[in-house]
């Protein structure tokens, strides 16, 4: 083979890259965190009595899952100034992550609660619960359960897509990449370390997800 | 006769080619560019077609930039007519070293290689790498830029010359490209922008609301006028005339033109 590898290069920069990890680390629990709230509310808001609330999250939501998140990206960070709102990059990304995982988990989830037979919900009623009490304790829990393994897909979807945050300097695992090779010109041993690193980000993901949907959702199965 | 017809291209053939290589070797040898152009009446001048503001096609088809204004400068002093050869980057110093042209304007950089093949004359051109901002925020020096945040592109040289000053203090942002770099400083989102005269030059252009003025050079790398070897007389002359252009004010007034900034007084 003709390319020569030489990690050592690498060495010297790994505070660099590891920066990078905690970055894409804490976008990603901030994003996924704040998303799935607002994917709840927004789940429970089209399922609401209120017809103007159900249009608003639905015009949300196809806006969002509609556009690419590097143009809802620069419209926050670069757009948003022109109207006074400015904020720093790590904001910016956050927000941008916390807006486009909102729309596609307001989706996921308004399908698991689509699931939930109506005669539970009667039920509920007829025990004597409230509208909230029954989201609460009828509908959302076995919703959650139901579509658990698409939600993690899709944070592990918002997780990768954190690498489109370099584009405004946010200094997420990319940005450390992008960074590197700029100085130390061996683009082929940079991005084989990113990719590794995003690889074992994500496998990870995954596996904390899997064990916190089996915590949450099962033993609430069991219980019940 | 077919054999004779060989022969005879042949010798032909021989005898164009020592020509030639003889005429080639004579102009360089002891030609004295500046007797031919005044004699001729003709000044030809490598420029640039694919660089603005130095050099580029304009509307009509014809170049149009700093350079190529530098070049009527030099050529309305000489009493010549201008003829402008457009070349690339890489092939502007062969043109000079084969004799296809005079002189060479085309936002040429001075350096030890360059300096082996070809002379220059004083600079007539600033090109630099700085930092820049709006009146309204305060950087003189490098220590000025404590607790602000200076916007730059990744990689770029302006990156490489600015992180080897900075203390950790200042917050840089690196910017995938360009275009980024620009929305970042007319945003807002970066107060001050580290890049090349060029590039602020271009936002000026479009007069925004934040304007990138000089706050001070990180990396100076001015322009000079390129010449073929032993040409001491074309030399001294082009040396005249822009040394009195700078001080009538005419290479100012080019410098305002393309570059929308008043030229540097040490260049």
């Amino acid at each position: 083979m003709a390319y020569r590898f030489d990690f050592t290069s690498l060495w010297d920069y790994a505070p660099v890259l590891v920066h990078g990890v905690a970055t894409t680390v804490g976008l990603t629990v901030a994003g996924t965190v704040l998303g799935v709230g607002i994917g709840i509310a927004g789940a429970a808001a089209r399922n609401s009595a209120s017809r103007p609330l159900r249009l608003a999250v639905g015009a949300y939501v196809e806006l969002i899952r509609n556009t690419p998140f590097l143009v809802q990206l620069f419209f926050i960070f670069f757009g948003l100034p022109s109207l006074g709102i400015r904020m720093p990059e790590w904001a910016a990304a956050v927000l941008a992550m916390v807006v486009n995982l909102g729309a596609y988990s307001t989706e996921i989830i308004r399908a698991g609660i689509d699931a939930t037979p109506k005669g539970q919900v009667e039920a509920g009623a007829s025990l004597g619960m409230t509208g909230p009490q029954i989201f609460r304790y009828i509908i959302l829990g076995p919703a959650m359960g139901k579509i658990w393994p698409a939600l993690s897909s899709q944070i592990v979807i918002v997780m990768l897509g954190s690498s489109v945050c370099s584009q405004i300097a946010a200094e997420e695992l990319s940005f450390a990449a992008n960074f590197i090779q700029s100085r130390n010109f061996r683009p082929f041993e940079v991005y084989f370390a990113a990719t590794a690193l995003y690889l074992a980000l994500a496998v990870l993901t995954r596996w904390i997800l899997a064990r916190l949907g089996d915590r949450l959702f099962l033993k609430g199965a069991a219980r019940a | 006769m077919r054999f004779a017809t060989i022969l005879g291209a042949v010798g032909f053939a021989t005898a164009l080619l020592t020509g030639g290589l003889n005429g080639g070797l004579m102009a360089t040898a002891h030609a004295d560019a500046l007797e031919r152009i005044t004699k001729d009446k003709v000044l030809r001048v490598a420029v640039p077609q694919d660089f603005p503001p130095f050099g580029s096609v304009g509307t009509d088809m014809k170049p149009v930039g700093y350079d190529i204004d530098t070049a009527a400068l030099l050529a309305k002093e000489m009493g010549a007519k201008v003829e402008l050869v457009p070349v690339t980057s890489a092939n502007r110093v062969p043109y000079l070293t084969t004799g296809k042209v005079d002189l060479i304007i085309s936002s040429l950089g001075k350096n030890a290689e360059r300096e082996k093949v070809i002379d220059f004359s004083v600079a007539y051109a600033p090109f630099f790498n700085g930092v820049f901002g709006p009146d309204s925020v305060k950087a003189e020096t490098v220590a000025d830029l404590d607790g602000k945040t200076v916007g730059v592109t990744r990689g770029s040289v302006e990156d490489i010359e600015l992180s080897k000053l900075v203390s950790d203090k200042v917050n840089v942002r690196r910017y995938e490209d360009n275009n980024g770099t620009i929305s970042a400083f007319l945003s807002g989102q970066v107060e001050l922008v580290a890049t090349g005269n060029v590039v602020a030059a271009a936002i000026m252009e479009r007069k925004p609301p934040r304007l990138p003025n000089l706050k001070f050079l990180v990396k100076n790398s001015p322009c000079f006028i390129g010449l073929g070897k032993d040409e001491g007389p074309l030399l001294e002359k082009v040396n005249a005339i822009l040394t009195k252009a700078k001080t009538d004010g005419s290479l100012a007034a080019i410098a305002e033109k393309w570059l929308h900034a008043p030229l540097p007084k040490d260049l």
